[in-house]
């Protein structure tokens, strides 16, 4: 995918880079040749035509302008017969070239600019970017944990395996895991109980495919209760490791 | 199933066995905390005489009665004295050695055998204070201590010169220093958010001392009293900061990634231990008090956390580890070495070491456990035997102990109904009362002088 995008942008440099010398070559090519002035010395005409800004983007627009010397007649391809001198505001959605010929008594000339569109780059996975807290905290469950353990239960193995797979589809995601331990017990040990439950839950992350670096991990202890009763299913909910984005 | 007679006399035999023997135990525990705890001796008949007014500035009979009421709550509170009860006492208020009348102390009811008496005056914007204790059964040479304060007045001063006159009674006649000027830190989240809050050893002078606004827990006084370990958990993580208690701010400490928590101050006050998992698993980390020089102590899968050290010599650790299980209380040298469990199952945590060395207090659930029977108590463990005694029973369920300078006394975070205060009580569990009634309050820890 990589290399793809970079042989086309190769592909367009060498382009513009033959534009520009066939635009020279051309110039000169068509450089009048110094006429023998054995009767009428009419002038030759001269011509030049700039575009500014020389790049846009697609739907904005730039300014040309020309001026033209000794012609009497004088027009740009795609554009038409124009005034000898003059400014036009032009919006192409592609790269063009003006090239604008003059002529007059004395013969003919002419020059060439080249407004550059860049192309928007294709619009990427830019899903991840718009992921939301809602969205993710609907997609990433948090596991649950047995009574002061931090191993990985079969039922959070699952919910780890779905979880995983959500963050692989969505690869800008960071992710900040906070362990998180019942009321009971005492609250120094239960810090680290919920650094355990988040180390656990990171590595079983890690190991279903989800890069280490993505993940941050905290303890949060019994100092932030989901569920304040005291009973055994209030205590279940706390006992959990929580995934969250890590902004 | 039918037991038979005899089995019945054998299991009624067996019965009375146990509680002698049971009882013959505690009596030799309650004796060798007694001596270890500086409570074994036997108490002194103290009287403390209202102290006189002498004068009439407008601020004299409150600051009268501030000094009464807390020199006597210290004198009581010191543990080392059978004090004579206000309504026994004599009712007169001798405010001289010319004006007591010591037959009038020693003689029934009061039966003193030491009086504390003396006058209070306020002039000119001090506070002045003549204090004497006099040996009740000595008329020919009575004088134990006569003592002179002279401080300016504010509204704290009379329980300021009650504290300093009563840790002077308690030196002269308990032979340690005592408490009452001594301070306890802990954690409240009274003004809404979890922050470090301060009070005097008896549960006066609350007050607010960090305003950080997210959690703070764990907070350690260092031995000089100047600096404030504590631990802040934020959504960054969780990081040891260190408040100086005479720049009255926030001062430095490096940062790390990982949970860094439970700070411990080495006796020197030079060195830092705690629990860092900047390397996975929680180990127990030392650093210097700046932060620096980090070298890890423990290195065994499962949490290792709430480490303290021997304050005594400086050299040992007691923590916390779930290395087999259920976590339990271990001792270590601070390089790692040496490492003993000290306590031979259940759910124990939060040691705290006295300061002679001597002892571990910590609380212990012996049975954890959904539907276990029994709560989180606080023991005490005599380390050299290994002796155990419990200090709390049914009041909830306790935790976070921590010791007194003079190591009489213990504080600790008691919880009831998911509603945490700290209360005290002796080293021996007799004594208990509340020091806070406001919001929760949690994790005391006690100056170490």
């Amino acid at each position: 995918m990589k290399n793809y995008k970079m042989n086309s942008a190769l592909a367009s440099a060498a382009l513009v880079a033959f534009l520009i010398t066939t635009g020279c070559h051309h110039k000169q090519a068509a450089a009048p040749p110094p006429p023998p002035p054995p009767a009428a010395p009419a002038p030759a005409p001269t011509a030049n035509i700039t575009v500014t800004p020389d790049s846009i983007a697609p739907g904005q627009s730039a300014v040309l302008n020309w001026t033209t010397t000794n012609a009497t007649d004088v027009s740009i391809d795609g554009i038409g017969a124009v005034e000898t001198s003059g400014t036009k505001n032009v919006s192409p959605t592609e790269t063009a070239t003006y090239h604008l010929v003059a002529r007059g008594d004395g013969g003919s000339t002419d020059a060439t600019a080249t407004l550059t569109v860049t192309q928007p780059p294709p619009p990427p996975p830019a899903a991840p970017q718009q992921l939301t807290e809602a969205e993710f905290e609907q997609n990433v469950k948090p596991i649950f944990f047995d009574y002061d353990a931090y191993s990985i239960r079969p039922d959070a193995q699952a919910v780890i395996s779905q979880d995983a797979s959500f963050l692989q589809s969505h690869p800008d995601a960071k992710i900040l895991i906070a362990g998180y331990c019942d009321d009971r017990g005492s609250a120094e040990y239960n810090l680290a109980l919920g650094q355990n439950r988040a180390n656990a839950a990171k590595t079983a992350l890690t190991q279903a495919g989800i890069d280490a670096s993505r993940v941050r991990t905290i303890s949060y202890g019994k100092e932030k209760q989901f569920c304040t009763e005291q009973n055994e299913s209030c205590w279940q909910q706390n006992r959990r490791a929580q995934f969250s984005l890590d902004q | 199933m039918e037991a038979s007679p005899n089995r019945c006399r054998k299991q009624a035999a067996l019965l009375l066995f146990s509680i002698l023997f049971l009882a013959t135990t505690l009596a030799k525990a309650q004796d060798w905390v007694h001596t270890g705890t500086n409570l074994g001796a036997p108490k002194i008949r103290l009287a403390a005489a209202d102290f006189k007014m002498v004068g009439n500035d407008a601020a004299l009979s409150t600051a009268q009665l501030t000094f009464n009421q807390v020199l006597y709550a210290d004198l009581t509170n010191a543990g080392i004295f059978d004090m004579v009860s206000k309504s026994l006492a004599p009712a007169v208020m001798p405010g001289s050695p010319q004006e007591i009348n010591l037959s009038q102390w020693s003689s029934p009811p009061a039966n003193a055998a030491m009086v504390a008496f003396g006058a209070i005056n306020v002039q000119n914007g001090r506070e002045i204070v003549y204090g004497w204790l006099f040996d009740a059964k000595n008329t020919q040479s009575p004088q134990v201590l006569g003592q002179q304060y002279n401080e300016e007045a504010t509204p704290d001063t009379a329980r300021h010169i009650a504290h300093e006159f009563a840790d002077a009674i308690i030196a002269r006649l308990g032979g340690i220093p005592g408490i009452a000027e001594s301070e306890i830190y802990y954690i409240s989240d009274r003004s809404g958010n979890k922050e470090v809050w301060q009070m005097d050893y008896d549960g006066a002078n609350q007050h607010q001392l960090t305003h950080i606004g997210s959690i703070c827990l764990s907070p350690r006084i260092s031995p000089d009293g100047g600096r404030l370990a504590f631990d802040e958990l934020n959504s960054h993580g969780s990081n040891i900061r260190i408040y100086s208690m005479s720049l009255h701010r926030m001062v430095s400490f490096p940062i790390h990634d990982g949970t860094d928590f439970s700070p411990a101050w080495a006796p020197d006050g030079n060195n830092l231990a705690f629990s860092s998992s900047r390397s996975g698993d929680p180990e127990i980390w030392i650093s210097s008090a700046s932060g620096f020089g980090l070298r890890r102590v423990t290195a065994y899968r499962g949490p290792d956390v709430s480490p303290v050290f021997n304050p005594k010599t400086g050299t040992q650790i007691a923590w916390i580890s779930g290395r087999t299980g259920l976590p339990q209380v271990y001792i270590m040298e601070s390089d790692g070495t040496n490492v003993q469990r000290m306590t031979d199952g259940g759910y124990a945590t939060s040691p705290a070491w006295s300061p002679n060395g001597q002892f571990l207090a910590f609380a212990w659930a012996r049975n954890y456990g959904p539907g276990a029977p029994g709560g989180q108590d606080i023991y005490v463990m005599d380390i050299a035997s290994r002796r155990w005694i419990q200090l709390t029973h049914d009041i909830g369920r306790t935790d976070f102990p921590s010791w007194s300078p003079d190591g009489r006394h213990i504080i600790f975070q008691r919880t009831v109904g998911g509603h945490s205060e700290i209360w005290t009580m002796l080293a021996d569990g007799t004594g208990q009362q509340a020091l806070t009634k406001v919001g929760n309050s949690r994790m005391p820890n006690w100056s170490w002088k």
